[in-house]
């Protein structure tokens, strides 16, 4: 990074942006690309009144008219049309008013190429690689947890959260950071908030990502557990990535796609054999793992994944991640499309309220929405929007496409993901979700609690239970917690009825697992590396040689804390006599959330330092929601005085019990549990403390700028010099007709220098 | 237009579009970057297709990227 680029300049001194003559226009003018959205034809116009009837009857179904059952289609069409109307009217709104991007000047990709990291990409294809990096397991779990309120809660904010603020803060991160050469979050905090925010933002990241890191080999380890088919089909999936590597290495370089379609075939025979081999006696030995086993497995296998040179397993689990992803979200889609499945959960539950939910604790607020982090609002794309793609965007105007539409697309996935968890029984629901605690891991137990939680509707026989786990292939589904199987029970149950009849569930089933556990594997992977090499970078402030990234012991060294930090959050919540999931995974949401506070905090002091005060709300009403959401959930979490909310409150209630000499308490049942407990609300409050402390500060420094403008008229940016562009593209998803038009002029041009384009 | 074209184009599109999701014509791109820059140059060596994906591959262990959630 040369230094002069980031001193902060007047953004009102416009440098020159003539562009060579020679060529056809880089950019449209905008009173041009203005001119096109004010030209209503009826056609156009009746296109916008049916999208938005039928999005409003969509709501309708599914808020007001509440029949015994409601269709999933409606919730598929809520979804579509609002995310729609949104794009087209929302997010235009803040591309004219807040972002003013600028077609004439060159996006990173063009003044910084080297045709490596920073390359011009069509904006199809980059739209499919951002939302390849976004999308994970997180969106798939998060709503599942959720259900538990009832549809209509989860429902409105995914689809409206995702219109005022994932969206949002994906695509301003985006583009902040595109006119920052592709600036890191972390760096951008540093510019724009000081060394005390900067610092707080840096601290903040590192400890969310060990939070997210952990919980998501939680939700993987819980799925694995005690299940000897899934463990050996994905544990196949190791040597399956170990031979595309080397294939790539080695055979035939660069040939992606034909490795993936090998890898793909491979994976479906690990699925199919994972059948057979779990129904023998030898397979069901050797595979079927427990709980701490199998997490210390996963550490070890974190460890050596994150030290282990990238093209050996990561880039190939990479490809294989991608595949599977755009794969199985498309064809779930076009599944629920077709199936339709009847939904028989209530709108809303009364667990809603009463905070006492057996899935994951406390009331709607604010922790529905900390349990539904990715798909509404994710902080952690702060990361990604401000990584690679900012790096790859051919022209400025395509932010809007892929930054907010690729959220609106992972969305999306988090509403399939409702869908497919609220289709299935709700009496298997509850039995899957609530802890072992509760449950006593047997399905007699687990239909008593269940016929006992007294909701009206829901009942269900230990039978009902045990044939549903042998439908799917599994020992039990009895607290099988952390949403990754209830999914996959949905999405059995969905599936089989387009392809292969009950026959089939057990297949679908685990196609579902392995497919959630190769993002999470992947995730776990990447987020060890990044997190090793910010730990690095800030060592190496007090012992230099830390700086030096090829200095294998100081890589072993921070690979390996790194690892034992998130390998110790990740035992604690496998041996959790709570439960695990119910006390862990908000922490996981809160991180989440807080992450996106910070983004979007950073994201206000730019807008206040470019003197827009105007348009400020358009980031300081998610900022302030965010804020507001998990700075409470944190206060609750630390101070509630109810037990099962309240960190603390649990930490005293079984010292006290302890302190008595009792010797079982609650669910825990030996000494040895009690302690443990204690031990891990401490660890879970504290680190509670710790976030919320990072995130005021930060939100605190991030006004004092913002203020500091206010009163100084600022006009200053930390955006890179612009520089006059030479290449021209599209901006949407279809090329508007004078985008057409401009683009046969630079199609004519004779060949050399010309650039491939592929417009339809 | 033909159905046998528009299939044939429509695959071709589909294709097109699988690649560069999956990043396949990262080389492609690299050779055209480069002959954009340099020309038809002898002098500045070009990287041969082995040893452009080595290198892309060794360049993201010292340089990682996060995979969402």
């Amino acid at each position: 990074m040369d230094a002069t680029s980031k001193i902060p300049h007047d953004a009102i001194d416009e440098p020159d942006l003539t562009q060579d003559p020679a060529l056809p226009p880089v950019a449209l003018d905008p009173t041009i690309h203005e001119a096109e959205e004010a030209h209503w034809t009826p056609v156009k116009i009746a296109i916008w009144v049916a999208i938005a009837l039928l999005g409003g009857l969509s709501w309708v179904m599914l808020a007001v008219v509440r029949g015994e059952t409601v269709n999933a289609i409606w919730f598929v069409f809520a979804a579509i049309c609002t995310y729609l109307i949104g794009y087209r009217f929302y997010s235009n709104y803040i591309q004219k008013h807040l972002l003013r991007p600028d077609d004439r000047r060159a996006t990173p990709a063009e003044y910084k190429a080297d045709g490596k990291d920073y390359a011009a990409t069509d904006r199809r294809v980059l739209f499919g690689h951002h939302f390849a990096a976004i999308a994970g397991a997180g969106p798939l779990v998060g709503p599942v947890l959720a259900a538990q309120m009832g549809y209509l809660p989860g429902t409105i904010w995914i689809i409206v959260g995702v219109v005022f603020a994932g969206a949002v803060q994906d695509y301003l991160v985006l583009f902040f950071s595109m006119r920052r050469g592709g600036r890191s979050l972390g760096q951008m905090a540093r510019d724009e908030l000081g060394r005390v925010g900067g610092t707080a933002a840096l601290i903040a990241t590192l400890t969310i990502m060990v939070i997210i890191v952990a919980i998501l080999a939680l939700v993987v380890t819980n799925a694995l557990a005690e299940s000897a088919w899934g463990v050996f089909s994905v544990g196949m999936t190791i040597p399956i990535a170990l031979f595309m590597g080397c294939y790539l290495r080695f055979f035939r370089p660069g040939k992606v796609t034909e490795i993936s379609i090998i890898g793909f075939v491979l994976l479906i025979a690990a699925i199919v054999g994972g059948g057979a081999i779990a129904g023998t006696e030898w397979g069901a030995a050797l595979f079927t793992v427990d709980k701490v086993p199998l997490a210390i497995g996963i550490i070890v296998y974190g460890f050596i994944a994150a030290i282990l040179p990238v093209w050996l397993l990561l880039a190939p689990r990479d490809y294989l991640s991608t595949f599977m992803k755009i794969g199985t979200i498309g064809m779930l889609a076009v599944a629920i499309i077709v199936v339709r499945p009847e939904i028989t959960v209530p709108a809303v539950t009364e667990f809603a309220t009463s905070g006492a939910g057996p899935v994951v604790s406390g009331t709607l607020f604010p922790f529905l929405f900390v349990t539904i982090a990715c798909g509404a609002l994710s902080g952690f794309h702060a990361l990604i929007a401000s990584g690679t793609t900012p790096k790859l965007i051919e022209k400025e105007r395509q932010t809007r496409f892929i930054g907010y539409g690729g959220m609106l697309m992972e969305s999306f996935v988090a509403i399939m993901a409702l869908v497919a968890a609220l289709s299935i029984d709700q009496g298997i629901y509850y039995a899957m979700n609530a802890s072992p605690a509760l449950t006593g891991g047997t399905v007699q137990g687990a239909a008593a609690f269940v016929n006992g939680l007294g909701l009206t509707g829901v009942s269900v026989t230990p039978e009902l239970l045990a044939q549903t786990a042998l439908n799917v292939g599994e020992e039990t589904i009895v607290s099988r917690t952390g949403g990754a199987p209830t999914l996959s029970v949905g999405l059995a149950n969905i599936m089989q009825q387009v392809a292969g009849g009950s026959g089939m569930m057990a297949f679908w089933y685990h196609f579902a697992i392995m497919f959630e556990a190769l993002f999470i594997l992947t995730a776990v992977d990447a987020g060890t590396r990044v997190a090793r090499f910010m730990l690095q970078d800030s060592l190496g402030n007090f012992f230099p040689k830390f700086k030096d990234t090829s200095w294998r012991t100081g890589a072993w060294l921070t690979t390996g804390i790194m690892v034992a930090a998130w390998g110790a959050v990740l035992v604690m919540g496998v041996t959790d006599p709570l439960g695990g999931i119910n006390t862990l995974f908000p922490l996981f949401g809160i991180a989440n959330q807080l992450l996106a506070a910070i983004a979007l905090a950073v994201c206000m002091a730019i807008v206040a330092k470019r003197g827009m005060f105007k348009y400020i709300w358009i980031v300081a009403v998610p900022l302030g929601f965010a804020a507001v959401v998990t700075i409470t959930a944190s206060i609750m979490k630390i101070f509630s005085t109810v037990p099962s909310v309240g960190y603390f409150a649990q930490n005293a209630a079984f010292s006290k019990a302890l302190a008595d000499g009792e010797t079982s308490f609650g669910t825990a049942t030996s000494v040895a549990a009690m302690e443990a407990v204690v031990r891990n609300t401490m660890v879970q409050g504290i680190l509670s403390i710790v976030f919320v402390t990072l995130a005021v500060i930060v939100i605190f420094t991030a006004l004092q700028a913002t203020w500091n403008a206010w009163k100084t008229h600022s006009n200053a940016t930390n955006e890179d010099l612009a520089v006059p562009s030479r290449i021209f593209a599209p901006s949407g998803i279809m090329a508007t007709p004078a985008e057409k038009a401009t683009q046969a002029l630079w199609d004519a041009r004779p060949s050399t220098g010309k650039r491939k384009t592929r417009e339809h | 237009m033909g159905v046998a074209t528009a299939v044939r184009s429509a695959v071709a599109g589909l294709a097109w579009y699988v690649k560069g999701v999956m990043g396949e014509d990262a080389y492609e791109k690299y050779l055209a970057h480069h002959e954009s820059v340099h020309g038809t140059d002898a002098q500045v060596p070009v990287l041969t297709e082995r040893e452009f994906w080595r290198d892309q591959t060794d360049r993201q262990d010292t340089n990682p990227q996060g995979r969402c959630c």
